[in-house]
């Protein structure tokens, strides 16, 4: 099955979308944003695999031994960048929503309406 | 829209959209294939400029203009964190009042500082040469200063903690990064060029510019980290709504 | 210097100067912080102009760090100036100029020790505007892209003291990363087909293969994230949650650059990645665009008519426009590209001028609702001219830089199908008919008095009871506040008119729509313009269409305040209310609404493709 990481990664994606359009807590939502975007990471570092590879670290390791791709672990790391600042954010926003609505229900959010 | 109708929508979207991708998957190369062109070429590059650890020559060197912006990106979070996370109209501050610690969690707090100090230096300064680096090394810095928190009271925390030296800190290592793009400008080459020499592979000074930028976003992430978590911990223990700003809701 | 080594100034300037302000922030005063934020902002105009004079001539390419590719095959990533992206960013520069001015008695006293913050997110801003528009990496792209991101999130959730602004932008921020990561996927999956991340590099590798499901995959979903920050149906919901609570500086940005961004990004990965032999077809990628960009003007329209928050109202309107930019593009002609520069360059013009009339009147009345300001503006006489001078620059009056962008996107659009022009017509003059609209009653006090009350029961969002931005209201209006509007409709009306300009729109055009010639000047295979099209400008049958809009929009505007009964109070008209409903507020239908939006991407791009 050579697919099924790339299949997993989907699946994150789609679980993690999943819980944003049924979360009852805005807490809850930004984490399932980051649900989300573990597919991303997920994704990345299945393409950049290289069977029987080993991290692209040469400290210890001849050159031309047989290593995974570098550029997609760059990729991830910018993106795991990404995505704890994003998190970050948002949750001080919902601590803010917090304070003035005195709710994090997104159901019970509704003054920007029409 | 009621919850099941969105549930509908939600389900319409995520079988095509399942369908689609998993269709796609079909069409990539195999998984653990060998066909990493762009790989096999960062990794000579990375070689070639003495830099032990391809993933940071990837991130520092070949793609520095990408990390210029991954650490903007974090810069620009820890500012508007600063903003939305500050004191409003209505709210005050209060002491925070200290809580009681058990001995073990305190000794253990007291033991692992300096350890997870060394080690967030470590992982920064080593960033060229084994895996990690300024960001890795730079969250480790920044966490490591909260076992006070944790081992001691919020007040031991504060006072480790000038948050108004942090936020310069944050800024110069973002500056740092800027100004090492132009100072290559400067020098007649590329923005953001690696024109130090390289070094001798596989030691701390190896991999010219890799080393600067790496410590620059070292610096930059322990600083905006710690400003970031002391917003975070001011709403938590220090800022409370004073009655009336309660009442108007 | 040449042009090529000026680009990765534009965006290291900016960049430099947010890290000066937050290191001095605690040490500036207001006035110094806004003064050097403004300093920064001005000085990157000038490396824009510099650098646009400089390519005019032909696209430069700077390889950031030197990393210039050797027979073809590079490890680095370029930044790409042809003359549309480097214009759009100085067009971003410049709006964020125009925002530092109107921002400098604008917003309330920021806390002590804090000066800094608000100019550095909009310097963080500008740089990741420019960035994006001058990037030719699609991973750079996406990290741009969330770099301007996380800045409009901060700065439209930057009046945390009101509950409004905080619930706008987790909609935005919640939606737009859902966007950014449908966005990383796809490039994901380009990476793994082609082993290259910079757009020529891609185009030039799915040039040789056959289209196939990870194509469309990848097209469906790096379009997804583009299309949800150019607020395109069904990803728009967010804009106007938005846009309506963001500080008015910041919806000049927003509105005027940000979303039309988008659109830019659609249409450069299109013709870089995607328009060679193993990439989406044209009819299939036409098809897809002109869809969605028809439902997005169409339904833009018709909300705005909706509105009587007058922020809202403008947010409707520019994602009406964003339909009619997207029309613009879809027919993937040179001519369609450079008109639908033309219309970005003088909407932006025009809408920030707006918004910024809007701004004066909420720091004056602490209100934005059409009903109750009814006859409160008879006094700003100068807001209200400069008002209904935005409102029929927005329905395409010509001398005005939208009518030529307009006309120009029009004809190109006709070409496609004949109905197309009708839209642009209809979408304008409606949009524009709102706009004049709300000025009539709220500067002229024309017609009956409206009800100030809530339809019950129906969904809408009133701007009564907004507390002003300035803090207290204001008694005066401040020179800057009005100096603003009236620099930016100039700068629209010298869109349309200054001899010269129209033609070098037209050769960015060009130089936008051509594949083959932007893979060779960024791979080093030589650069000549592949096709040369007539340059754009003023048609009889363009001029007489945008006076249609025009007459058309005082006629909807003229009808709908002295005949309230014929077009009715907005909200009561019963059979919009369904997709009034749509518009809830709601994190979770937003989501679901963008992923339905992927399937649909899917459902339109792939006959003709692969089945």
């Amino acid at each position: 099955m050579s697919v099924l990481p790339y299949l997993a990664a989907g699946w994150i994606f789609l679980i993690g979308v999943y819980g944003l359009v049924t979360s009852r807590n805005l807490i809850h939502a930004v984490g399932c944003l980051t649900v989300t975007q573990s597919s991303t990471y997920v994704l990345l570092v299945a393409i950049g695999y290289r069977r029987g590879g080993t991290a692209p670290v040469f400290s210890d390791l001849p050159p031309g031994a047989r290593v995974v791709d570098p550029v997609v672990q760059a990729l991830a790391l910018t993106d795991i960048v990404v995505g704890a600042t994003v998190t970050a954010l948002l949750l001080a926003l919902v601590v803010q929503l917090r304070k003035r609505h005195g709710t994090v229900d997104p159901d019970k959010l509704a003054e920007l309406r029409g | 829209m009621s919850r099941p109708v969105r549930l509908w929508v939600f389900l319409v979207g995520a079988v095509l959209v399942a369908a689609l991708y998993a269709w796609a998957c079909f069409d990539l190369p195999s998984f653990g294939g060998d066909h990493h062109p762009y790989g096999d070429r960062a990794v000579r590059t990375a070689l070639a400029q003495h830099t032990a650890n391809a993933v940071s020559s990837v991130n520092f060197d070949q793609r520095a203009f990408d990390t210029l912006g991954e650490q903007t990106i974090l810069f620009a979070a820890v500012l508007g964190t600063v903003v939305l996370l500050r004191q409003v109209r209505g709210e005050r501050r209060t002491d925070p009042t200290p809580a009681p610690v058990a001995d073990r969690v305190r000794w253990f707090g007291v033991l692992m500082l300096p350890v997870a100090l060394v080690v967030g230096f470590y992982v920064v300064a080593h960033g060229p040469l084994s895996p990690g680096g300024g960001f890795q090394g730079g969250i480790v810095l920044a966490t490591a200063l909260h076992l006070l928190y944790i081992a001691a009271d919020y007040r031991a925390l504060e006072r480790i903690r000038p948050v108004g030296l942090y936020e310069v800190g944050d800024a110069v290592g973002e500056a740092a990064y800027v100004v090492t793009g132009l100072a290559a400008v400067l020098a007649g080459s590329a923005f953001l060029a690696n024109v130090v020499p390289h070094g001798t592979f596989n030691t701390l000074s190896s991999g010219g510019t890799v080393a600067v930028l790496n410590i620059a976003v070292g610096m930059e992430v322990a600083c905006g980290i710690i400003v970031l978590l002391a917003r975070f911990l001011d709403q938590a223990v220090e800022i409370e709504e004073t009655a009336e700003e309660t009442g108007a809701r | 210097m040449a042009a090529g080594e000026l680009l990765p100034l534009v965006v290291a300037v900016p960049l430099l100067g947010s890290a000066v302000l937050v290191a001095a922030g605690r040490r500036l005063t207001r006035i110094a912080a806004d003064a050097l934020g403004a300093a920064f902002a001005a000085g990157t105009v000038a490396l824009c102009v510099f650098a646009l004079i400089g390519v005019l001539e032909g696209p430069a390419v700077a390889w950031a760090g030197g990393w210039r590719p050797k027979d073809g095959l590079g490890v680095g990533i370029a930044l790409v100036g042809d003359p549309l992206g480097v214009g759009l960013a100085a067009l971003a520069s410049v709006v964020t100029v125009a925002a530092f001015v109107y921002s400098w008695r604008y917003l309330e006293e920021p806390p002590p020790r804090h000066a800094g913050g608000f100019p550095a997110l909009l310097l963080l801003f500008q740089a990741g505007m420019c960035g994006f528009t001058l990037t030719g990496d699609l991973f750079n792209a996406f990290v741009f892209f969330e770099l301007m991101s996380v800045v409009a999130y901060a700065l439209t959730g930057y009046r945390v003291e009101e509950p409004r602004p905080l619930q706008g932008a987790l909609a935005f921020g919640i939606v737009n990363s859902l966007g950014g990561y449908c966005m990383l996927l796809g490039i994901a999956l380009l990476y793994a087909r082609t082993g290259e991340l910079g757009m020529a590099q891609i185009g030039r590798a799915l040039g040789t293969g056959e289209p196939d499901a990870l194509v469309l995959a990848a097209f469906v979903l790096v379009m997804t994230g583009l299309l949800i920050k150019a607020a395109a149906v069904p990803f728009h919901f967010w804009l106007p949650d938005a846009h309506a609570v963001a500080p008015t500086p910041v919806c000049m940005v927003l509105s005027g650059v940000m979303v039309e961004l988008g659109v830019y990004g659609a249409a450069r990965v299109y013709w870089t990645v995607f328009a060679g032999p193993g990439g989406v077809s044209h009819s299939s990628c036409t098809r897809t665009l002109l869809v969605i960009g028809v439902a997005t003007a169409v339904l833009g329209a018709a909300m705005c008519w909706q509105q009587r928050h007058l922020k809202r109202l403008l947010a409707f309107s520019t994602i009406g426009h964003v339909g009619l930019f997207l029309i613009g593009v879809a027919v993937l002609t040179p001519e369609g590209v450079s008109g639908t520069a033309l219309y970005v360059l003088g909407h932006a013009g025009a809408k920030a001028a707006l918004f910024a009339c809007v701004g004066i009147l909420l720091a004056r009345y602490g209100s934005v609702d059409e009903y109750e300001l009814y006859g409160r503006g008879r006094e700003l006489r100068l807001v209200g001219v400069l008002f209904g001078v935005g409102a029929l620059a927005l329905a395409g009056v010509p001398p005005f830089g939208t009518g030529l962008g307009k006309a120009v996107a029009e004809e190109a659009a006709g070409q496609q199908a004949p109905w197309l022009p009708a839209v642009f017509v209809l979408v304008s003059a409606v949009t524009g008919g709102a706009v004049l609209r709300a000025g009539l009653r709220v500067f002229g006090g024309a017609g009956p008095r409206p009800p100030a009350e809530k339809a019950d029961g129906e969904p809408e969002t009133s701007g009564a009871e907004e507390e002003p931005e300035t803090g207290d209201r204001l008694g005066r209006v401040p020179g800057t506040m009005l100096a603003v509007p009236v620099a930016l409709l100039a700068g629209a009306l010298a869109v349309g008119v200054l001899p010269g300009f129209a033609a070098a729109v037209g050769a960015a055009g060009d130089h936008f729509a051509d594949h083959t010639g932007y893979l060779g000047t960024v791979l080093g295979s030589g650069s000549a313009l592949s096709h040369v099209s007539a340059s754009p400008h003023w048609t009889a049958a363009g001029v007489v269409l945008d006076l249609v809009s025009t007459a058309l929009a005082i006629g909807c505007a003229a009808l709908a305040v002295w005949r309230p009964g014929r077009t009715g109070h907005p909200g009561a008209s019963g059979w919009w209310t369904p997709i009034r409903r749509m518009q809830s507020g709601h994190i979770g239908d937003y989501v679901a609404w963008a992923l339905a939006g992927v399937a649909l991407l899917a459902v339109l791009t792939v006959p003709g493709m692969l089945l």
